[in-house]
């Protein structure tokens, strides 16, 4: 520091501090590039598991939305199908005649080919067909023609998902099988249109007839009970604590336990509703009401907590000008206030509606993974939801679930970011800055 | 029939509401002053009738079922629940309940057949009472209301100790539901302890919940000690915090102090959607891409995994949770004052220096409890293993081994399941008290660190 | 800086040229903060900038060290050298820069750590000190620069956070001094201080004039004409008058000057 030049230099150079800083600098700067470096693998990290999960999910999602069909020319054998037995009937029967009839290698006399043939077609195309009889009983005796679904082998196959190199007995189909499917695309008859039974069907044992029906409606009555009770009673909580409620144990002990109640596990939940509502109460198992109403006890300290925050940001000055003429504070707040804290409060509702259309946990406890063919019409109907459906086909061993678990996923996943960009969009094109 | 007595409700209050209204605006038409506007006297009528007579509807609904199912049983002909444990009973009454639906297989006794229609015809009964009760009471309430119009009466302020009581209430829901959790687990809990002896839950090195078919099969009885358990949860846990705190801070830190505008405003929506994906969606992509990764990188090397290996749980956890610990933390830094930031760079401190020696450690508190919500989750956590880790307790620590949570023994004991006498689904009530009890006892300490450090910079 | 030459007088024309601005423009995104700003600040004086609030009498500061650059949509334009060296240069650190350069800002903000960590973090980071015994050393030097050693002395492992306001700011005048810096910039140093201690810190500013060039926002004209040499005005983001305190104090040259420190705008 004691610079002797300090005087005549006109730039008088101090010497330690510079120098030792300079000197440092080199080895400062690696560590901040360490750093930097490890922060930008982490964040790389974190995107490439979104990555490779939205990946996965689409690579082996994908073939679910198609779905292979066969076009048959059938002929209803009256004698098969005589109209005086109806609604039963060998529809099975004169399916696979008219099989046979088209293949070249197939003997409509051998029970066990004629068994063969029968698989190739989905379980379903026979009541199909039955259903077509039953509503028009003249076709009997004519020839029909029709579209099915093909069984989940020859789905896969056709979707290039069965190797024909494997040798034939680790195979799921064998070859004169192969050689019958490979006829039949010879003669066009085999389409592989949008799957829309993916949507329209109910869920099924057998993985080509397996649809989301259910499994949407189910989800759709129990986000509409727990909106209908979340809603009213979060925002009702949150107003109290928000404009009314003194300061004292009570408003603390409540705020408290909200907090907690926001991050008690979700299995935990699934526990009270099982004891309380379903074994105190008496209510039905598996029905999307029961299902809704723990969603909303799961849901409200989300609400509360978006809508006290919404309540909090509009300015005292609202308030004041409001009381200044007059009102009470009743008025105030419903009057001015809520109106003006509505989009904050709807954008943190659609928030947690999404949280809870992906919950799955207390829903298996109240028996909503229960295995249903038919779309529940109403709340207190047995039904799955969209994500415990999720978790049954996730369990199945069909293969041709596999993919149409990645494709359920997507469906949800879909929900869920239409969702939050509607709330993104209510927060920017409602929100203002005071 | 109850969605006809709630629009009975309705039209009977809508009338209150506007014979209220009009008798109110007759009265200031005739030149009376009047305290409240005809609104609220309307509004008076409507609020009086609809609050008390809902709370009568909805506790009669929930009080008849269990009533009439216990007239249903008592009116069965003697001797036919002779020997029968609450289990029969129950397969019983569900019985004539699917008759009384319509819902007939095979050939049930006749006994049967009539107490269905015992059934039916006591609902129908108890369905029209309720319709009885809730118009004599509603009407009542509107002719009250109707007589309470007057010049000097205080509708406004009615209405407005109405709303007060009903917005009291709403806030008391949350107390009720921890109430609840509290009373269903302790309950059950309880009974469990009845069967099971405490200290064998508490101290047992065996988890094998079976239960025996019949009476005398002492020898399946199952073994009830959560210590493995627990510990199985602790391994996942552990390997998902291992994960996803480097991860999660080192991302943080980055996106908090080195990233540029516009990759921070890309990166935290990115972060946000890793945050929205359900837990179920994590634990398909465990089984479906993360195991079985796993698996095949130990097969090359020549370790010997399980296909269930705590690693893959644990790891997709570590995934789940990493948002969760990066947005703590960036809140944490973002709340340390900026006047310690400048006072760090103005001194010369590269931004490394600054984030590490400054808003690091006046962040720590914030962090930490940031974290312990993360354990507090990854303990709670439920699809992920319940897909992903496996079902065998096992005394073990090794990551590659598999190992079964509280949680999924929670889900596995009661999936399936109706009866509550047994110990093997109330050992899931238990359970689930034991992971009540450790998930609250690290929330309120986590809520309490963040909440005052939060205070310490306000 | 041990030798008398540099503050020989208070006569500012004997000193050198510490810093100098010319041509400096700052924006905030599209808003211009600072317009055409050129000025020189001499070593081993006071500089008060003095200006109604929002007028860039504080952005002007940050400039000097580059503190702007931490503010993302800021941008600064014009050359500013110190000693000769332009600050904007590409082979300059700003690390390297604000060693040189410390700063004191308007509130105290001592860091969450013991006192004399407060005072070591810089000479450790720029590894000033070889051993234990020379940090101390420094340590003491600064805290007794920052006339707060007798203060502080028996408790220096307590928090900082602990102290009052003022010894919180002599306390991060001190930490500033403990690099060795040549230039010392003060942003409104005393706003947040009551009367007492804010007499103690001016104090303080006239010791250090001995061996810095200090550079003092501030916005009361009393303590500008208390304790500083020189004094700009600055208004709407130009520099409207630079000259001797004194004079701009009593004979101003431009009539928003006069206005100002009459009190008409401010």
């Amino acid at each position: 520091m004691a610079d002797a030049t300090a005087g005549t230099d006109p730039k008088p150079k101090t010497g330690s501090t510079a120098d030792l800083v300079r000197a440092s600098l080199a080895r400062r700067n690696r560590k901040q590039s360490t750093l930097q470096v490890l922060g930008i693998g982490a964040m790389s990290f974190a995107f490439l598991m979104l990555f490779i999960l939205v990946a996965s999910l689409v690579s082996s999602g994908y073939q679910a939305f198609t779905q292979t069909h066969i076009t048959l020319e059938v002929f209803i054998d009256p004698e098969e199908v005589p109209l005086e037995r109806l609604p039963r009937g060998g529809f099975d029967d004169v399916i696979e005649a008219s099989l046979s009839s088209v293949l070249e290698d197939a003997d409509p006399n051998d029970r066990a080919t004629m068994r063969a043939l029968g698989s190739l077609l989905s379980n379903g195309a026979q009541f199909k067909l039955r259903d077509r009889v039953v509503e028009d009983p003249d076709l009997i005796g004519q020839t029909v023609t029709m579209t099915v679904p093909v069984s989940d082998p020859y789905d896969q196959l056709h979707k290039g998902l069965i190797d024909r190199e494997t040798p034939e007995q680790f195979r799921r189909l064998k070859n004169f099988e192969i050689a019958w499917f490979d006829q039949l695309v010879a003669m066009e008859a085999i389409s592989k249109p949008l799957n829309t039974g993916l949507i329209s069907n109910p869920d099924s044992r057998f993985p080509e007839l397996a649809g989301l029906k259910g499994a949407l409606v189910g989800s759709f009555w129990a986000l509409s009970v727990c909106f209908a009770i979340s809603f009213p009673l979060g925002i009702g909580a949150a107003i109290y604590l928000e404009e009314f409620a003194p300061k004292n144990k009570f408003s603390d002990f409540v705020e408290v336990n909200i907090n907690n109640l926001a991050a008690v596990p979700s299995v935990v939940f699934g526990l009270l509703a099982l004891a309380v509502f379903i074994g105190w109460f008496g209510l039905p198992r598996s029905a999307p009401f029961v299902g809704g109403m723990t969603l909303a006890l799961m849901t409200m300290p989300t609400i509360i907590i978006a809508t006290r925050a919404a309540l909090k940001a509009v300015p005292p000055s609202i308030r004041e000008a409001a009381l200044g003429v007059g009102a009470s504070r009743h008025q105030v707040v419903f009057g001015h206030v809520l109106p003006l804290a509505m989009p904050g409060i709807l954008t943190g509702t659609i928030i947690g509606l999404a949280q809870a259309l992906g919950e799955t946990a207390p829903l298996l406890l109240i028996g909503m993974n229960a295995f249903i063919t038919s779309a529940p019409s109403g709340p207190l109907e047995s039904a799955t939801a969209l994500p415990t459906q999720i978790f049954i086909w996730a369990d199945s061993p069909e293969r041709g679930f596999a993919s149409r678990t990645s494709a359920a996923i997507l469906v949800l996943l879909g929900f869920l970011i239409t969702m939050n960009a509607v709330s993104i969009y209510l927060r920017n094109r409602f929100e203002r800055s005071w | 029939m109850a969605t006809t007595v709630f629009l009975a409700l309705l039209c009977v209050s809508i009338l209150g509401y506007s014979l209220n209204r009009q008798a109110a605006a007759r009265m200031r038409a005739n030149g009376t002053k009047l305290h409240s506007v005809p609104g609220y006297h309307g509004l008076y009528s409507l609020l009086s009738t609809i609050v008390p007579v809902v709370v009568l509807i909805v506790l009669w609904l929930a009080l008849q079922g269990p009533t009439i199912d216990r007239f249903t049983m008592s009116g069965l002909p003697a001797g036919s629940l002779d020997e029968l444990e609450t289990g029969g009973r129950q397969l019983i009454l569900a019985e004539i309940k699917s008759i009384s639906r319509g819902r007939v297989f095979g050939n049930p006794e006749a006994w049967k057949v009539d107490a269905a229609d015992r059934y039916v015809w006591m609902h129908a009964v108890a369905g029209w009472m309720l319709f009885g009760v809730v118009i004599v009471a509603s009407l009542g309430i509107v002719g009250f209301a109707r007589s309470r119009v007057a010049a000097d009466f205080r509708a406004r302020h009615g209405v407005e100790r109405i709303t007060s009581g009903l917005m009291l209430f709403c806030s008391t829901i949350a107390i009720f539901t921890t109430l609840g959790i509290i009373a269903a687990l302790l309950f059950e809990s309880i009974r469990f302890f009845e069967r099971v002896p405490i200290t064998e839950f508490f101290l047992g090195l065996n988890w094998e919940p079976q239960i025996p078919l019949r009476e005398d099969q002492v020898a399946a009885e199952g073994a009830f000690g959560w210590i493995p358990v627990f510990l199985g949860t602790l391994v996942i846990t552990v390997v998902a915090l291992f994960l996803a705190v480097p991860v999660g801070l080192l991302s943080a830190i980055y996106l908090n102090e080195f990233a540029t505008p516009r990759l921070r405003a890309v990166a935290k929506p990115v972060l946000e959607i890793l945050a929205g994906v359900p837990t179920v969606v994590y634990g398909f992509f465990a089984i479906l891409v993360v195991a079985p990764a796993i698996r095949s990188f130990g097969a090359t090397l020549g370790i010997p995994v399980s296909p269930n290996a705590a690693l893959a749980a644990g790891s997709v956890m570590g995934i789940m949770l990493i948002p969760f610990i990066s947005s703590f933390t960036d809140d944490a830094l973002s709340a340390v004052p900026k006047s310690l930031r400048d006072g760090a760079l103005a001194l010369g401190a590269t931004r490394a220096e600054t984030v590490l020696n400054v808003l690091f450690p006046a962040a720590i508190p914030g962090i930490v409890g940031g974290i312990l919500l993360a354990i507090s989750r990854a303990i709670g956590e439920t699809m992920i293993v319940v897909m992903a880790a496996g079902l065998i307790a096992s005394l073990t620590i090794n990551p590659l081994d598999s190992v079964t949570t509280v949680t999924v023994q929670i889900v596995t004991l009661l999936v399936g399941d109706t009866s509550f006498d047994n110990p093997k689904t109330l050992a899931a009530f238990a359970l689930g008290m034991m992971l009540f009890i450790v998930t609250l006892v690290i929330n309120v300490f986590a809520l309490r660190i963040v909440r005052k450090y939060r205070e310490a910079y306000e | 800086m041990m030798n008398d030459m540099g503050n020989v007088g208070r006569d500012s024309a004997a000193s050198e040229i510490k810093i100098q601005a010319r041509g400096v423009q700052v924006f905030y995104g599209e808003t211009q903060a600072i317009k055409d700003v050129s000025v020189d600040i001499l070593d081993k004086s006071v500089t008060a900038f003095i200006g109604p609030s929002g007028c860039g009498k504080s952005t002007f500061l940050r400039c000097l060290n580059r503190m702007n650059d931490t503010i993302d949509i800021a941008r600064v334009e014009g050359d500013i050298h110190i000693d000769g060296d332009d600050i904007h240069a590409p082979g300059i650190d700003p690390v390297q820069l604000r060693a040189k350069v410390g700063m004191v800002f308007q509130k105290p903000n001592p860091f969450p750590k013991s006192i004399y960590d407060n005072i070591a973090y810089g000479p450790r980071i720029h590894g000033l000190a070889r051993n234990k015994a020379e940090l101390d050393e420094i340590v003491e030097r600064s805290l007794r620069r920052g006339a707060i050693w007798d203060e502080v002395k028996h408790r220096l492992h307590e928090p900082g956070t602990g102290l009052s306001g003022g010894q919180q700011q002599r306390l991060c005048i001190a930490r500033a001094v403990a690099t060795e810096p040549e230039v010392l910039l003060m942003d409104e140093p005393c706003s947040a201080l009551d009367p007492i201690a804010t007499a103690q810190v001016e104090d303080l500013i006239d010791e250090l004039r001995q061996s810095y060039s200090v550079v003092i926002v501030t916005h009361s004209m009393q303590q500008a004409a208390r304790v500083s040499q020189r004094t700009a005005f600055f208004h709407l983001g130009s520099l409207v008058e630079y000259r001797e305190t004194g004079q701009i104090f009593t004979n101003p040259e431009d009539p928003r000057t006069e206005s100002y420190i009459t009190g008409r705008i401010g």
